[in-house]
């Protein structure tokens, strides 16, 4: 399986890739870490007549903290999103989430960015993100614009992410102390996407919810924010029956497509039943 | 035709140039241009892991990387473990331990465990079988493959004082 012909080329800035990008406009991909766009084009789906790797670029690398929030370089691999001290101590949903994305040798390459802005639903990283209110710098020649993550995630690989502009950093809100969060995720087998995922983050005040965040993975068109399940537990004490409903309104919002990972009603009630278990999780982690 | 590009990368420590299409990809610049047939081509979709090569000090699927990606890059494959006649560690471990039937996923395996044993030296069975996930074995072999990186891990840690 070999790709169509193309040119390739590896700038070293992000104002040189933005450069090219400008100059070859439809006709060039953004290549990341290549875990989707190169099967798409082995298989001739995706056909650029320009590639531009963005693996050049040391800028677009990279962990660090910075007043109250997380910035991370699009460009950042699952695998250093693994093992990241900083994201262990004040991020776990990230690093759980990364180390259920795909497999080893493709979490060395695939990127938190690459994974975001390909605008998969089978994807992890949109659920996770709208679970974090984590937003998204999109650089264009004329500047640069921040957008929340709620809302990006426009329709089946259709994102807000303009021609002409590349995803550089995404920014996260340093989870307050206390938060329990989980990332619970079917798949059949390792390397596969989700059947259904769930991604919750929560703050407790005693036994009452104080806010709550909850994201689904491959069960739409896109990600999807619960944003009805979430009202319906802040305020409230997290029981067998406040969980069960949240898992019905989870449910109510699901629009999965059947494939050979199931049927569109197991698919439905797998979100609800992983929305289950990432709520008693995070619970668990809360403190 | 494309225009071919040169590229230069460390092999096994041994410098090599090549001229590439920007579309050949990296297990076919191995297997075909410079004879390393040790990379296996298992599935082309990036699943199976015999294709499995060492670049930069991360394990990869070489199915899955472009050959021009590679400029300057440090890869290591299975023909660069041997040294001086002497088996590695983990060929030895995979010979001891029966951690190969058909053969035809151990470069992969073994490469890929060299970088495991690099990044957690004494990983315990529930380790290796989470970071060893990405290398599938069609025999099944993966008892006797666990062992194999255990013994290895055992021959490379420091004897004890």
């Amino acid at each position: 399986m070999i790709p169509r012909e193309f040119e390739y080329h590896a700038p070293t800035s992000i104002p040189d890739a933005l450069g090219l990008l400008e100059q070859f406009g439809d006709e060039a991909k953004l290549l990341a870490g290549g875990h989707s766009l190169l099967p798409m084009m082995k298989l001739r789906f995706a056909q650029p007549g320009h590639l531009i790797d963005l693996g050049k670029i040391p800028e677009l690398k990279g962990i660090r903290e910075d007043g109250g929030d997380l910035r991370i370089g699009a460009m950042t691999t699952e695998n250093e999103l693994i093992w990241s001290p900083l994201l262990q101590q004040k991020c776990p949903l990230l690093v759980e989430g990364a180390r259920l994305v795909s497999d080893p040798q493709v979490r060395y390459k695939g990127t938190l960015g690459g994974d975001i802005s390909h605008g998969d639903p089978a994807n992890d990283h949109p659920a996770i993100m709208l679970a974090l209110r984590a937003s998204f710098v999109l650089r264009s020649p004329s500047g640069e614009r921040v957008v929340p993550a709620d809302g990006f995630f426009v329709g089946t690989y259709d994102t807000l992410l303009a021609p002409g502009e590349i995803m550089t950093e995404i920014r996260i809100p340093v989870p307050a102390a206390g938060t329990g969060s989980c990332y619970a995720k079917l798949k059949r087998k390792v390397g596969d996407f989700a059947t259904a995922a769930a991604a919750v983050t929560l703050r407790m005040e005693g036994e009452t919810v104080h806010e709550v965040a909850i994201a689904l993975t491959n069960v739409g068109p896109t990600a999807l924010k619960a944003a009805a399940a979430e009202a319906s537990l802040r305020g409230k004490a997290l029981t067998d029956a406040s969980i069960a409903e949240a898992a019905r309104l989870v449910m109510s919002i699901c629009d999965p497509v059947a494939d050979q990972r199931g049927d569109v009603e197991y698919k439905i009630a797998m979100a609800g039943e992983m929305t289950q278990r990432a709520l008693r999780t995070a619970r668990s982690r809360a403190h | 035709m494309a225009k071919k590009q040169a590229v230069s990368f460390r092999l096994n420590g041994r410098e090599v140039d090549v001229a590439v299409e920007p579309r050949e990809l990296l297990i076919h610049t191995l297997r075909d241009r410079l004879q390393h047939t040790g990379p296996h081509i298992g599935c082309e979709t990036s699943h199976c892991g015999a294709c499995t090569v060492d670049l930069d000090r991360m394990s990869v699927k070489s199915c899955t990387v472009l050959t021009v990606q590679c400029e300057g890059a440090e890869v290591l494959t299975i023909e660069g473990f041997e040294q001086g006649g002497a088996l590695h560690a983990l060929q030895e471990a995979f010979t001891e331990e029966h951690g190969l039937q058909c053969g035809f996923c151990t470069p992969g395996m073994i490469t890929r465990a060299y970088r495991l044993l690099q990044e957690i030296p004494n990983p315990s069975e529930e380790e290796i079988r989470y970071w060893m996930s990405g290398n599938l074995c069609r025999c099944t072999g993966y008892q006797n493959i666990v062992k194999a990186v255990q013994h290895a891990a055992k021959k490379l840690s420091p004897t004890p004082a």
